[in-house]
């Protein structure tokens, strides 16, 4: 297997799809001439031509409204946005249009579209452009919502999500596009939506968690087993649908429960997965489910303050041992 | 040194015990040992004995009241030492007990008509069912006093229950917060802990917490486990007091309960793919002890003939067999021929019992109890009929000792003598099956010939437990007691 960037991984999976359907286009800001605001759309211009890679205005709302028409003629759009945080100019689009159109037409159109950019804090880019959304778009009934973490996995998971008939909204981190690992070359490397990971098997603890925060989890994994802890990692990779099952397994193996998310803590993603195993597994519990989360406040921009309001090792390491009561 | 009196646990599954009557008065004096009262278990009439000496100073539980196991029920001090730090809530407790336990429930109910609105009900009704648990759960319903007596205004119960806050009011005004420490009989456990507990026959309070708060967790329960059960947590552990000084009164631990007593042989055999399985797949279908049925129906006549002339035979000596005792003999003979019969399943090997130990269902007031024939198998019929017969006598009276109705390895439950003609029993685990056995009576049948005849018949339905006997093996085990019965002569051939 090819050893490349998570980067790399996502430009194989566009090539592939667009290679494999002649349906499937790209649209978005800088996507065309300047190659991607992140590169992650190189040289596709060059391959595919501008009918297929289209450059658009600073106009968030537009472009992903022409996506959505777009997929109700039966194509299959991808909408990249430079972050998730500038989307929030389209949520209309997303949620209004995209995610009801199947259920308010009855089924009469399909809605096969993908929204994909960078979630979550790179450094110092303050409130406004620092936001980890994807607790929030997975709010809404009607999308499907994917978090990969590692290059195999965006590439798996962007090919799955081109092809999927739903709106699909992909969230990449900006901090993983230089992230390397190896990913397999086949054309048909498709990862299904749904299926959590179990990135790292241990029997003492399950820290669960998605994305950019399974490389915090690991490397607090690979700190409590210095200390005899073993740690259980499921990456859920998709947080809607959810891999209930996946959690529910580690959590009847271990019986104690981090969750982790990049996002805020207030109706984060983690909350609903604590409320689902309190439902489904309360008799498997042998200590309260214990959450790392950014801190309840606009992310700051001084430095020393941003790294105290993201999740960190030192806080799941933490809230383990106070899960296993060390 | 004040001794603090303890319900104990004084049968493997006793959880609440009836204070029947004291045998001391306050201002007695007792040396440890001496008996202070009888408490009703749910088992049957049990002596509660002196952990101390000194003078019987309060009785905190009067005649006919129940408190819960691990309760402070009395105390045993010296005259002149100061006891108030050990005497106060449980008092209140057994007298205000049932009407703070209606009182908070009732206020909820009017909460929710008075809400009006659909959240705040369902909410209301949580919270009022999380009360009821939350007492429950406790030792002692000592804490549920406060919200008994204090008067809360209705809207406000309202408010505070849709708000989730219901709980708290059943706190002491004293016990809030985290610390859960002395006087406060709640026992803090997590769910995985409880599930544990219950799983071993184990009760939680008993169980040593080593958590926050001294919350009971996962670690407490498997250490209570591996230390042979709860005894090390029993209420009235503290090291001083050395176990052998009073062996009769020692509460039994919980967790080996219903296996058979020490002493008794038996193999353990590990399991095969296809049982695992089998026993897999079952439990899955129905219930921790996945039941299958099977009826049969037997010919009692040469049984009946031979019970008669037994009974002639030995009137002088005054015994009297009863079919019931005739069918233990037979089934007792039948399971040494059928030892997957007289099993149980262990979660990962099959036991089988090297003894045959038959529990007998025997009616008594407000339920039942199954005193054990050990050694059926062994015993003539007329030593069976006597001791069934005494056994039977003192279940009544719930005079039975634990080892008198615990260890049996197979039972058996008679309706005959109400006029059943059959019905279907609910296995004692861990055994592996109950004979239930129905009326004898007269029917026509075709006989072999094709003729009709007037035969007494009696069916019986062995209930079974799938994860350790198959349909076969139960058929096989019935067509062997039918061949006794019909022909009582193969018993002993």
């Amino acid at each position: 297997m090819a050893v490349i960037t998570y980067r790399e991984a996502l430009n194989q999976a566009l090539a592939e799809e667009m290679e494999r359907d002649p349906d499937v286009f790209l649209m978005g800001e800088e996507v065309g001439v300047y190659n991607g605001a992140y590169k992650v759309s190189k040289g596709l211009l060059d391959r595919f031509g501008e009918m297929r890679v289209v450059d658009t205005p600073i106009t968030e709302l537009g472009f992903a409204g022409l996506g959505v028409g777009a997929a109700m003629t039966g194509i299959r759009p991808v909408i990249e946005f430079m972050t998730w945080n500038f989307a929030i100019l389209a949520f209309d689009q997303i949620f209004n249009a995209a995610a009801k159109m199947r259920s308010m037409s009855g089924g009469q159109f399909k809605m096969p579209i993908t929204f994909r950019g960078p979630t979550g804090a790179a450094l110092q880019l303050a409130a406004q452009h620092s936001q980890a959304l994807e607790s929030q778009v997975a709010h809404y009934p009607g999308v499907k919502v994917v978090v990969p973490g590692t290059p195999a996995d965006a590439k798996g998971l962007l090919k799955a999500a081109i092809r999927d008939d739903d709106p699909v909204c992909f969230f990449e981190g900006e901090m993983l596009y230089n992230l390397k690992g190896e990913v397999p070359e086949d054309d048909d490397y498709v990862i299904p939506l749904g299926v959590a990971d179990l990135k790292r098997e241990g029997g003492d603890v399950s820290i669960i968690t998605h994305g950019k925060m399974i490389h915090v989890a690991l490397q607090a994994a690979a700190q409590l087993e210095k200390d005899g802890v073993q740690a259980d990692v499921l990456d859920l990779r998709t947080l809607r649908p959810l891999d209930t099952d996946a959690i529910l397994a580690t959590v009847a193996k271990t019986n104690r429960v981090v969750l982790v998310e990049e996002g805020w803590p207030y109706g984060g993603i983690t909350a609903t997965i604590a409320a689902i195993i309190q439902e489904e597994a309360f008799d498997h519990l042998d200590a309260p489910i214990l959450r790392v989360t950014q801190a309840d406040v606009p992310m700051p921009y001084a430095k020393a303050m941003e790294k105290a309001a993201k999740p960190s090792v030192e806080l799941v390491v933490e809230k383990v041992n106070r899960v296993l009561y060390r | 040194m004040a001794t603090k009196v303890y319900m104990e646990a004084l049968s493997p599954t006793m959880e609440e015990g009836r204070l029947a009557t004291w045998l001391k008065n306050e201002g007695d004096e007792v040396k440890e040992g001496d008996v202070l009262a009888e408490v009703e278990t749910d088992k049957a009439t049990m002596e509660l004995v002196a952990r101390g000496s000194g003078l019987l100073r309060k009785r905190m539980l009067g005649d006919g009241e129940n408190a819960a196991v691990g309760t402070v029920i009395a105390v045993i001090a010296a005259a002149d030492e100061d006891i108030s730090g050990l005497t106060g809530a449980p008092e209140a407790a057994a007298s205000q007990a049932a009407s703070a336990e209606e009182a908070p429930a009732k206020e909820k109910v009017e909460a929710v008509a008075a809400g009006g609105d659909v959240g705040k009900g369902a909410a209301a009704v949580a919270a009022a069912g999380q009360t009821e648990q939350d007492q429950a759960e406790r030792g002692t319903p000592a804490e549920a006093t406060p919200a008994g007596t204090k008067p809360t205004p209705t809207p406000d119960a309202g408010t505070r229950a849709a708000t989730g806050e219901g709980q708290p009011s059943i706190v002491p005004a004293g016990g809030g917060g985290e610390s859960t420490g002395a006087g406060n009989g709640r026992v803090k456990a997590s769910p995985l802990a409880r599930r544990m507990a219950a799983e071993s026959g184990m009760q939680i309070g008993t169980v040593q917490g080593s958590g926050p708060g001294g919350r009971v967790v996962k670690r407490d329960v498997e250490a209570a486990v591996a230390g042979g059960g709860a005894a090390p947590a029993q209420p009235q552990a503290p090291a001083a007091q050395p176990a052998s000084a009073q062996p009769q009164a020692e509460a039994p631990a919980p967790a080996p309960a219903a296996a058979p007593s020490p002493g008794t042989g038996y193999r353990d055999q590990a399991l095969s793919p296809m049982r695992k399985t089998i026993a897999k797949r079952l439990t899955q279908s129905i219930g921790p002890v996945p039941h299958f049925f099977l009826t049969i129906e037997v010919d009692m006549g040469e049984a009946m003939a031979l019970r008669a002339r037994v009974n002639q035979r030995f009137a002088d000596k005054g015994v009297k067999v009863s079919p019931n005792d005739l069918i233990i003999k037979a089934v007792a003979a039948a399971l040494r021929k059928h030892p997957w019969v007289n099993a149980s399943w262990q979660g990962d090997t099959v036991r089988f019992y090297d003894a045959v130990h038959i529990g007998v269902a025997v009616a008594v007031d407000e339920g039942l109890i199954t005193p054990v024939i050990r050694d059926a198998d062994r015993k003539g019929l007329s030593e069976i009929s006597a001791e069934v017969k005494e056994l039977a006598g003192r279940a009544r009276e719930k005079k039975l000792k634990p080892d008198e109705y615990t260890g049996s390895t197979f039972s058996i439950s008679n309706l005959g003598m109400f006029g059943i003609e059959e019905f279907t029993g609910v296995i004692n685990p861990p055994e592996a099956a109950i004979l239930a056995v129905g009326a004898i009576g007269p029917k026509v049948v075709v006989d072999d010939e094709g003729n009709m005849a007037i035969r007494q018949r009696m069916r019986m339905t062995l209930s079974c437990d799938h994860r350790v006997i198959d349909g076969a093996t139960g058929a096989q085990f019935l067509q062997t007691l039918q061949g006794y019965l019909e022909d009582p002569m193969m018993m002993i051939s």
